[in-house]
């Protein structure tokens, strides 16, 4: 089997991995996690919205470390990885923010709080909306070289959203804190099962993206080989103006 | 809306957003796949007559 056979075998591996991950990970969720004492089952939503805010974060780690080696190395494809790694982490941002609300709606009374946790995990969202508007906005020479510095500096945000909760008070729930994870086993071992879940869904999702970015490479540098064919058999002969 | 209805909306969105984003990618991928054969046929058959 040559390579290429190979890596479609792994992802193929990695594919019916993250779907058996996901079926364990409904199951303990909904079966196996016992109802929590306070708010009921409605927080069970914890065991999607942490893992996605994690696997979130991960990827806006990639972008940190694609966009330094694209800024050190000049090669095209950690330029590629870095926009792919933004768009999954953009995406998995607005479902944390989503499942967020729908979390605190039944338990705070309201869709939104300015508390730290929130604010800052926004303001996250934001920068990366931005990461992408500076993408288009700017020429195809500058865009990646400016959004690569976005991506760099954007990140430092990562660690605030994380660090909120100790730093500033806040009503957002601690389960992970400086005297360590404030769970109850199955509570545990279920949102280990989501991680792993989610982390296999990050992988698919990220290189899906990266497979795209770089066949419209191909696509458009073949579209440049198709017109300069053309271009030499059609070529029109100057004017005779003597 | 009771609590669970908040819960089951919180899976939908998360299920949805994530199938629909692997959706949409699965037939960009397809459809640039495809012009990039018919295109690299195209550039075979021109490097032949040539």
């Amino acid at each position: 089997m040559n390579s290429a056979g190979k890596r479609t075998l792994f992802w193929r591996l990695v594919w019916l991995l993250a779907l058996a991950a996901m079926m364990a990970s409904l199951y303990t969720i909904f079966f196996y996690a016992p109802t929590e004492r306070t708010m009921g089952e409605v927080q069970r939503v914890f065991y999607f919205h942490v893992p996605t805010a994690i696997v979130a974060f991960i990827a806006f780690f990639f972008v940190f470390i694609a966009s330094i080696l694209f800024l050190l190395k000049k090669a095209l494809k950690w330029d590629h990885f870095a926009r792919a790694s933004a768009e999954v982490g953009l995406l998995l941002t607005t479902l944390v923010l989503i499942t967020g609300s729908l979390w605190a709606r039944p338990v705070w009374n309201t869709w939104w709080t300015w508390d730290p946790r929130l604010t800052t995990t926004l303001v996250l969202w934001f920068i990366y909306v931005a990461y992408f508007m500076l993408r288009s906005a700017a020429s195809s020479d500058a865009g990646p070289r400016l959004a690569a510095v976005l991506g760099i500096v954007g990140f430092l945000d990562v660690p605030i959203v994380f660090m909120s909760i100790r730093w500033w008070r806040t009503i957002h729930p601690v389960t992970i804190s400086s005297k360590g994870i404030l769970l109850e086993p199955p509570m545990l071992t279920t949102l280990q099962i989501s991680m792993v879940a989610f982390l296999l869904l990050f992988a698919i999702m990220v290189r899906e993206r990266y497979k795209l970015i770089d066949l419209a490479r191909r696509l458009a540098f073949l579209k440049q080989m198709s017109l300069s064919v053309t271009s030499e058999r059609f070529s029109v002969p100057k004017e005779d103006n003597g | 809306m009771t609590n669970l209805s908040y819960l089951f909306a919180a899976y939908a969105v998360v299920w949805a957003g994530i199938f629909f984003y692997l959706l949409a990618i699965a037939r960009k991928n397809a459809r640039l796949e495809r012009e990039i054969r018919e295109l690299e046929e195209q550039l075979q058959r021109a490097d032949m007559k040539r």
